[in-house]
């Protein structure tokens, strides 16, 4: 018999909140797992009704996410004579016959430049300016950290079309940079705030016994106050990351070609005749990966730092 | 090793001024406190010495050398902070040889400083453990450890005990006494335990509201207080205090409490108004033949002695006699003072007046 405890939760409890978690995390995924099955079907499995649980899983989305196809007559497939790879077979057996590449992987790495160049951009700036903010007295400090926030409180596509002037005029419509700008712009006043929250954890006497011990006072911000803010900053990484991968309105309003992001590039992806959902779903899936990637990489330090206040000090 | 010497420092920070026009002298060598209430501007001080402060205005000279204005990094000392500030990220290894590494010195001679410092402080097998596991005590030692390793000009210490619990803490005063008398390093140390202070200090340092009270040997300042501040602060249970309206004249060795006579040391100096006499309480003594009586309204029995209350006509009044003395709660008694142990305050500003007894002390200070 296991006795009573004011911090150790019952099994009965422990029961209760692990269903519900349970239950949290299917309902989250779910939508998820769809995605990805319907990655994996036919076009005619993607639409049939009642929907299919179980089916053939097949590449082709897959395919036509990454490739241009043509409509071949049948004369015209047999001059070209046996298909030589994968792809071309799946292809063919549609009728279809591949014209080249799409655009996707341009898509796909314009959000990887926008994406990290941005979040980086914004955890130097917003280190330096949260570090500042912590340690310096700065003159209508208060003023300054709440000027900064109002930045964040309208929804940032309420100034599109004074961004979209301005971007114009300044040439940075259609480039990595003006995305890159605007990301940053539009994240920085969270990480900020989030960067001076764990910065202020951290005890001034690490950085002042740095100095006693003779490193001077730049060198005791990135060998002493880096380290112990890790955990911020990777939280904060993370969640600038998701915002800049995830836009979509700024994308569609100013990218269409060189600097088009994914989220604007993957509904146009059409099929020949009808909606091509499958395709649709692989690009959504692939979309997926590298913020997963990302997210796992820096899991250690985010579950420390969402639960930040908690840690020691 | 070096002189430190303070000139005239201040330090304000906006309209509230933490340090007033303080000065005084450390010796090479010395083991140096500082001592006062929260608040009295010790911790400044020091920092100011350290570098972490500017001062306002003044001068401060390590080894002959002005550095008030120098940055920390710069002046070859050594601080212990009352929370050990280890690197957390840094094993116990790393963190003690950091400051060696800042100054670019050979791995090899790093790593043979860092097993020597390791050896005095017998902290070797813990040298690669990381700090977050390790007790205060082990903390404490390797905070040490980071600051003799460079063989730095001075040790500047604040509260460094303060984080340990007491049973510890007395050890670790012992270890730290005598990891000084080892190395004679110049060491300044803040603290608020007058015991401590009295019990580890070559030299104190009273202060309160920003202002030195007094600076002088731990004997000399209990002995001869120069302020009812200092004389209150120091010293369990606190010198007591007997209140009076009178007045004396230089050359005088005789006053009158509540129309009794009390012989004093010969005062050098005259006074009249608010006056306060002051005695320990070891120097009260106890005679029948006394005319100057007092009732006993408490006595605590403390092993070897006891401490007994007194109400007597300048108010309660504590006495520390042999547990042999039988005294009982209600009785009155005649109460004697070590004449030769006695100091006059001034009643406005709180100083003692010079006497013949306290001169030798005062004048210098």
């Amino acid at each position: 018999m296991s006795s009573y405890s004011v911090t150790e939760p019952s099994g009965r409890q422990k029961l209760f909140a692990g269903t519900l978690v349970i239950l949290y995390a299917l309902i989250t995924i779910l939508p998820l797992l769809w995605i990805i099955g319907t990655s994996f079907k036919s076009p005619s499995d993607a639409i049939a009704y009642p929907p299919k649980t179980f089916f053939s899983p097949t590449l082709e989305g897959y395919v036509n996410l990454f490739t241009t196809r043509t409509r071949a007559t049948e004369e015209d497939v047999k001059a070209l004579g046996e298909p030589t790879t994968w792809y071309d077979r799946i292809v063919r057996k549609d009728g279809f016959v591949i014209a080249g590449p799409s655009r996707f992987m341009e898509r796909f790495s314009n959000s990887m430049i926008i994406g990290f160049g941005s979040t980086v951009l914004c955890i130097v700036l917003g280190t330096a300016a949260a570090y500042a903010f912590s340690r310096f007295k700065v003159p209508l400090k208060d003023d300054l950290l709440f000027f900064i926030l109002s930045t964040r409180m309208m929804p940032p596509i309420a100034v599109a079309i004074p961004i979209f002037l301005m971007f114009r005029s300044l040439g940075l419509n259609d480039t990595h940079l003006g995305m890159i700008l605007l990301y940053t712009a539009v994240n920085l006043s969270l990480a900020v705030w989030l960067l001076k929250g764990f910065i202020d954890e951290i005890p001034i006497e690490y950085e002042e016994a740095a100095l006693i011990d003779g490193y001077t006072r730049f060198q005791a911000f990135y060998k002493v106050v880096l380290p112990q803010a890790m955990t911020g900053i990777a939280s904060t990484a993370i969640f600038c990351l998701i915002f800049a991968w995830n836009e979509y309105a700024f994308a569609v309003l100013l990218t269409s070609g060189t600097a088009q992001t994914a989220p604007p590039f993957i509904p146009t992806i059409i099929g020949v005749g009808g909606q091509d959902w499958p395709a649709v779903a692989a690009g959504a899936t692939l979309f997926l990966v590298p913020v997963m990637i990302f997210t796992i990489v820096l899991r250690k330090h985010l579950l420390r730092g969402i639960t930040f206040g908690a840690v020691r000090k | 090793m070096a002189q430190i010497r303070i000139e005239n420092v201040r330090k304000e920070f906006g309209a509230f001024t933490a340090v007033q026009s303080s000065s005084f002298t450390v010796e090479d060598g010395e083991f140096f406190m500082l001592l006062g209430p929260s608040g009295c501007g010790k911790t400044t001080t020091l920092r100011m010495m350290a570098g972490l402060e500017l001062p306002t205005s003044g001068e401060i000279y390590i080894d002959g050398e002005e550095v008030g204005m120098k940055p920390a990094s710069q002046r070859d000392i050594a601080f212990v902070f009352q929370m050990f500030a280890l690197y957390p990220h840094m094993n116990v290894r790393k963190n003690i040889s950091y400051p060696l590494l800042s100054q670019g010195m050979p791995r090899a001679e790093v790593k043979a400083r860092v097993e020597d410092v390791a050896r005095i402080l017998k902290i070797e097998t813990i040298l690669d453990r990381p700090v977050g596991g390790l007790s205060g005590g082990d903390r404490q030692r390797v905070a040490l450890g980071r600051a003799i390793v460079r063989r730095p000009k001075a040790f500047f210490m604040d509260e460094p005990l303060g984080a340990l619990d007491a049973e510890f803490r007395e050890h670790m005063a012992e270890e730290l006494r005598a990891l000084h008398d080892r190395i004679g390093a110049t060491t300044v140390y803040v603290t608020h335990d007058q015991l401590e202070a009295m019990q580890m200090g070559d030299k104190i340092v009273v202060m309160n509201h920003g202002v030195v009270e007094q600076f002088g040997k731990p004997q000399e300042i209990y002995d001869w207080p120069a302020t009812k501040f200092v004389a209150k602060f120091i010293g369990s249970p606190a010198m007591n205090f007997f209140d009076f309206d009178g007045m004396i004249d230089a050359g005088d060795t005789v006053i009158e409490l509540s129309g009794k006579k009390v012989n004093v040391p010969s005062s050098r100096q005259g006074a009249k108004g608010n006056l306060t006499m002051g005695v320990r309480p070891e120097h009260i003594g106890f005679s029948d033949a006394s005319e100057y009586r007092g009732r006993v309204l408490a006595t605590e029995y403390l092993g070897t002695t006891q401490i007994i209350t007194l109400a007597t006509p300048n108010g309660e009044v504590k006495a520390r006699a042999s547990s042999r003395q039988a005294v009982r709660a209600g009785e009155t008694i005649g109460l004697e003072f070590n004449p030769g142990t006695l100091t006059i305050f001034e009643g406005e500003n709180g100083r003692a007046l010079l006497s013949e007894a306290n001169e030798g002390v005062l004048r210098h200070g």
